[in-house]
């Protein structure tokens, strides 16, 4: 084992190279840089390629392109940046072609506050591309966390053929931390591949979890990659049961499995306040539970590792189990809709909005779980 | 016409329903067989051909053949090529775009390609107009005319994506029509085996709609402006800027040895070891 100071964004690159990841293009934006630049020096050494594209529509394209020559392949931006790149991102998501992209929040909209966090694009990071379509999004609320989760990231990557969006912030990007490293190898998942011929190969076909196989371009599986809505070979349809059948599978491959995407720490989960927060706010959060209770307060603390798809089920229990719920975030209410839509009235939903570009704090924290038990 | 039977049952796909999408008369299904023609000289196998596209009227050209294809965005072929090359250099990576789709979206991309050397074969079917979504004007529609989007004639004047891309640094460029196939056939050539950014622009008819505003209703009328418009750069040499000024030079315009970026990134890679 070893222990040593990173940053979360070195974290996330180190945590992409130990996955696999043996291609990055990317285009400048703060907070995000450093990954970038951690990849422009380290992959070269490990026989890895890196590019600096010209703009971000660019660095996803060329993501995708490695990716379909079999390459485990990522890129890293903010807020604009990612807005550029929803368009690629709905590209890979059609075409199944799995990739990871490093979402480090800053605030908006527009060119909004480069240097400062905020948590306003989980919305866009789930539907920021057009059309209906499948993508995985997580969460890290510390620089060990960015490290294990972008491994995460790359493995649901490659099991679901999908783009992973591993989300982090101004602040988990910046803050330097202790981070122990794992000794032994990581787990790694691998994208399925063909077990037939060329011959009778069916690019898109449904091999029964929904996700089919997939050659890299160059090993004798000649097929067809497209945007367009597609047949099963890869050809672009408009008949009605083939789009249909395609557009439904896309989004079930991962939504069958959603039981099994369910990643969250919890402190005391059976209390009567529950608190649910994610990312830098989680940190804000459990300093602020753990005070409370040191006042004699029964608050719990949930923080998701997945934010997408949204864990309706372990959110549905604990809110069986409380009363009322305080959702900080550093937005106008994105999770928080979400806890609602889950909740069904069950439990008090209670808000708690910040986005002057500056972190929640335990204290403002604790002051709003005072409040909520009077 | 044997031979000619034996490449459609070679490269076209056999699972895939013809009729192609192209109207009568588009000059897109010559420059298609021109290019099947040289790669079967070129020896490539089928399972070492990436050929990628973007979005319009040429960009469908991959789904009919048979090697790994990959239809992509409007105006980024490029950077998905880019990244298929750098990571599997051994493929032989080619580019289909059309004149709006890499020099008025991709723009962009057009120029880091040639600037950085990428080495692929890039072809860009140059019919003076957005064809798919109903005849618009294109980056590279001549001043005056008339279409669907510049119902006035057009106030800008026309993009020479031959020049903007060796000026952006690629290692040959080179101009043909669908007119003037054995020099089609000869520039597609080079670009295949040229390491580098290989750039072919191939100036072809859109009967439907560019056809339709020009006054030239068949797709004859069509070639016979491309035999008489063009010159050859070997004669363009002796002309004068006012002779010329009509003309569309035809030929390898440019020509020349420059590092590729996986050249340059293996260098970095060999010194890296080295330490």
């Amino acid at each position: 084992m070893e222990t040593v100071l990173l940053e979360g964004n070195e974290a996330c690159a180190r945590g992409a190279l130990a996955a696999g990841c043996r291609f990055y293009a990317g285009y400048p934006i703060t907070p995000s840089t450093e990954i970038m630049e951690f990849m422009s020096r380290e992959l070269p050494k490990l026989g890895g390629m890196f590019i600096q594209m010209e703009d971000e529509m660019g660095s996803m394209g060329a993501v995708i392109g490695a990716s379909l020559a079999g390459v485990k392949a990522m890129t890293a931006t903010s807020g604009p940046g990612f807005s550029l790149m929803q368009e690629h991102i709905g590209f890979a998501s059609m075409a199944e072609v799995p990739c990871v992209i490093a979402l480090v929040m800053r605030g908006g909209p527009s060119t909004g506050l480069p240097t400062q966090p905020s948590q306003a694009d989980v919305m866009q990071a789930a539907w920021g591309t057009h059309g209906d379509h499948p993508v995985i999004v997580l969460s890290a609320s510390s620089a060990y966390e960015t490290f294990d989760l972008t491994i995460k990231a790359f493995n649901l990557a490659e099991r679901y053929r999908t783009p992973v969006i591993m989300m982090t912030d101004a602040i988990v990007a910046h803050t330097r931390e202790a981070v122990t490293l794992p000794d032994a190898d990581v787990e790694i998942e691998d994208r399925p591949q063909p077990t037939g011929t060329p011959e009778e190969f069916m690019a898109y076909a449904d091999p029964g979890n929904g996700v089919p196989p997939m050659p890299p371009f160059g090993d004798g599986y000649r097929y067809h990659v497209t945007g367009l809505c597609h047949d099963v070979r890869g050809f672009p349809t408009t008949r009605s049961d083939e789009v249909d059948f395609l557009l439904r599978r896309l989004l079930s491959k991962i939504t069958r499995d959603s039981d099994r995407l369910q990643w969250f720490d919890r402190w005391h989960e059976n209390s009567e306040t529950m608190v649910i927060a994610h990312g830098c706010v989680a940190r804000a959060a459990l300093r602020a539970v753990r005070q409370v209770r040191d006042k004699g307060l029964d608050v719990g603390l949930i923080k998701p590792k997945i934010l997408w798809p949204f864990m309706s089920t372990t959110i549905s229990n604990v809110l069986d189990n409380c009363r009322r719920v305080l959702v900080p975030e550093m937005n106008f209410g994105q999770i928080s809709r979400e806890v609602e839509r889950v909740n069904q009235g069950r439990c008090e939903i209670v808000t708690l909005n910040k986005v002057d570009g500056t972190a929640i704090t335990p204290p403002e924290i604790v002051q709003k779980l005072e409040e909520m038990q009077l | 016409m044997k031979h000619k039977e034996h490449l459609i049952r070679k490269y076209l796909r056999p699972s895939k329903k013809m009729p192609t999408i192209w109207c009568p008369g588009c000059g897109i299904g010559i420059f298609m067989q021109a290019l099947i023609r040289a790669i079967d000289r070129s020896g490539y196998g089928k399972d070492d051909v990436v050929m990628v596209s973007g979005i319009g009227c040429s960009s469908r050209i991959p789904i009919y053949l048979d090697f790994n294809t990959l239809h992509t965005t409007h105006g980024r072929a490029l950077t998905f090529a880019t990244g298929i090359k750098l990571a599997r250099p051994h493929l032989k990576v080619i580019t289909i775009m059309g004149d709006g789709d890499a020099v008025a979206i991709g723009g962009n991309h057009l120029i880091h390609a040639a600037k950085r050397n990428i080495d692929v074969s890039a072809f860009v079917i140059n019919n003076q107009v957005y064809g798919m979504t109903g005849g618009q004007c294109s980056p590279t529609t001549a001043h005056g005319t008339r279409t669907t989007s510049s119902p006035y004639g057009n106030l800008e004047s026309a993009f020479d994506i031959s020049r903007l891309v060796e000026a952006a640094g690629a290692a040959m460029v080179g101009r043909a029509t669908v007119y003037h196939t054995p020099l089609l056939d000869r520039l597609i050539d080079m670009a295949l085996h040229k390491k580098g950014f290989a750039m072919v622009e191939v100036i072809a008819q859109c009967v439907t709609y560019s056809g339709r505003w020009l006054g030239l209703t068949s797709p004859a009328d069509m070639m016979l402006w491309q035999r008489d418009n063009c010159v050859r750069v070997e004669r363009a040499q002796e002309m004068t800027e006012e002779e010329l000024a009509d003309k569309i030079v035809i030929g390898v315009l440019s020509d020349r040895e420059r590092p590729t970026y996986s050249h340059e990134y293996r260098k970095l890679f060999a010194e890296l070891s080295k330490v």
